[in-house]
């Protein structure tokens, strides 16, 4: 009988284990939080990038065409360059650390602002890759019939370009989301940080980190199926 | 209405044209032909500054188009192109095609567009096909769309760079007895083509291009005929003439 009674301990204190990782004090109030603050970051951090990274990505490629705005030009390459040549972490202690230093600010604004600016490197590159995948004669005609080149850009590249950039821009938001967890390090609390303040006080990892672990991938996973059925929709449309 | 002087154009060290002299009159039908890597595209591409001359006058109804102030997006509309690779944007339907610029340009009501554009959708024999997409189409059909494209923004010129170079052998005709209807109407027309039948039928006047210059020009009877040139006399051997 005693087998029975050890299966029986055994059962009974993965119950604790959860019981207190979960439900104890409300411990599921931090990962709701940190769920919370994941999500709002990553979708703040992809729309400021979205914004940053369409003008990089038009102050370039307006300069590779009509050899204008050269020193605008000269800015953007930089910052792409030194976003995407450092480490988030270091950019965000950066931002937090030394820019934000003395000023009293929301720390989930602060995680807003660095992964959107380190976003917005990395969406230039995406909509640059899209608009040059499309073949240079639909600009010419573009610009024979007349049309200026904002107005080749809106009514004949960006239709088309658009194909394959929003994929794109839906796997930088599940990059996002991931990357995200690296706030931790400056004390936001996303759910990385949530699972740790849970385990700190529990001194138990296991269901902590396997909980958020089911989270990301329920998330990544869910939003890799929503990609993989735009770019098909998208592919499937006119031709 | 075109008057291009002493014309140059370098790509780096490279030099494709070398001194252009050209007049195009109203109603002027000009064909230019020559060997491949002559300069012929390039030429076309500077009449409408898609390439900027190295040095030299392009002047289009009075206005020096290498001035650096000419809103050259309003004389492209009075200047009408024809691609090779016809170059029908592919995210939009045949008529979407035909209406987008003097829709979005803002010279036409969106009626009155879609209703020019039936016309000249009936006029080129596609009027069943108005709803494809250029990827449904031969491409003799394609090009037949872009020429009706340029045609509906009323051009005082339009510039074909090799139209039917693209297209199966079979699809020629389509597309050359069009640009032969719309010579007919009187549009002022100048073509690069290795077509020399349609040539011949075509031009008022031909131009022969080799190595950046205009070698020899005349009636298609003088060029094809009675060549003064050497280079002209091999070129036009080399494609058995
Ligand atoms: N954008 C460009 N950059 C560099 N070289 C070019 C460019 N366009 C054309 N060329 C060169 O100029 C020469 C003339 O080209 P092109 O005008 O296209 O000749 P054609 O139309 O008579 O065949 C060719 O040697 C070609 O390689
Ligand atoms: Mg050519």
């Amino acid at each position: 009988m005693e087998w029975l009674f050890n299966i029986w301990e055994f059962f009974v204190s993965i119950w604790d284990n959860f019981y207190y990782s979960v439900i104890y004090d409300r411990r599921y109030e931090f990962i709701l939080e940190g769920l919370f603050n994941t999500v709002i970051i990553a979708l703040f951090a992809v729309i400021l990038g979205i914004v940053i990274g369409v003008c990089v990505a038009l102050v370039r490629n307006y300069h590779d065409k009509t050899n204008k705005l050269k020193i605008l030009d000269k800015i953007a390459k930089l910052y792409v360059n030194i976003i995407r040549g450092t480490p988030v972490i270091l950019q965000l202690m950066i931002i937090y650390y030394v820019i934000f230093k003395s000023v009293d600010i929301n720390i989930v604004i602060v995680g807003i602002l660095a992964f959107g600016i380190n976003s917005g490197a990395y969406v230039s590159e995406i909509i640059r890759a899209g608009i040059n995948s499309i073949d240079a004669g639909q600009m010419e005609a573009g610009y024979s019939l007349g049309f200026t080149y904002s107005k080749v850009m809106r009514y004949i590249l960006m239709p088309q370009a658009i194909k394959n950039i929003l994929p794109a821009l839906g796997n930088e938001f599940i990059t996002l989301l991931k990357e995200t967890s690296v706030g931790a390090y400056i004390g936001i609390i996303e759910l990385t940080k949530a699972s740790d303040i849970i385990a700190s006080r529990t001194y138990d990892y296991f269901f902590p980190l396997i909980i958020i672990a089911l989270i990301y991938l329920v998330m990544t996973l869910g939003l890799s199926k929503l990609v993989n059925m735009m770019e098909v929709k998208l592919n499937n449309d006119r031709d | 209405m075109i008057e291009i002087k002493n014309l140059y154009k370098d790509f780096g060290k490279k030099k494709v044209l070398k001194g252009i002299d050209l007049t195009i009159n109203k109603g002027d039908k000009i064909a230019i032909i020559g060997p491949s890597g002559c300069g012929k595209s390039t030429l076309l591409r500077c009449i409408n500054m898609l390439e900027k001359p190295t040095k030299g006058e392009v002047i289009f109804n009075g206005i020096n188009l290498c001035d650096k102030d000419v809103e050259l997006n309003k004389i492209r509309q009075k200047m009408g192109m024809v691609f090779q690779q016809f170059n029908l944007f592919s995210h939009l339907s045949v008529i979407d095609n035909i209406t987008l610029a003097p829709i979005k340009l803002g010279l036409m009501s969106k009626s009155k567009a879609e209703k020019e554009a039936l016309r000249l959708l009936k006029l080129i024999d596609l009027s069943d096909k108005k709803n494809e997409f250029p990827n449904n189409l031969s491409g003799g059909q394609k090009q037949r769309v872009a020429i009706v494209r340029s045609l509906i923004l009323n051009p005082d010129i339009i510039l074909f760079d090799e139209p039917t170079s693209a297209l199966d052998p079979e699809m020629v005709k389509e597309v050359t007895e069009v640009m032969k209807k719309i010579a007919d109407d009187g549009m002022t027309m100048v073509v690069v083509s290795h077509e020399m039948s349609f040539v011949k039928e075509f031009a008022s006047r031909v131009l022969f291009m080799d190595d950046g210059n205009i070698i020899e020009q005349g009636s298609s009877n003088d060029i094809f005929k009675h060549p003064k040139s050497e280079r002209l006399k091999e070129f036009l051997s080399k494609i058995g003439n």
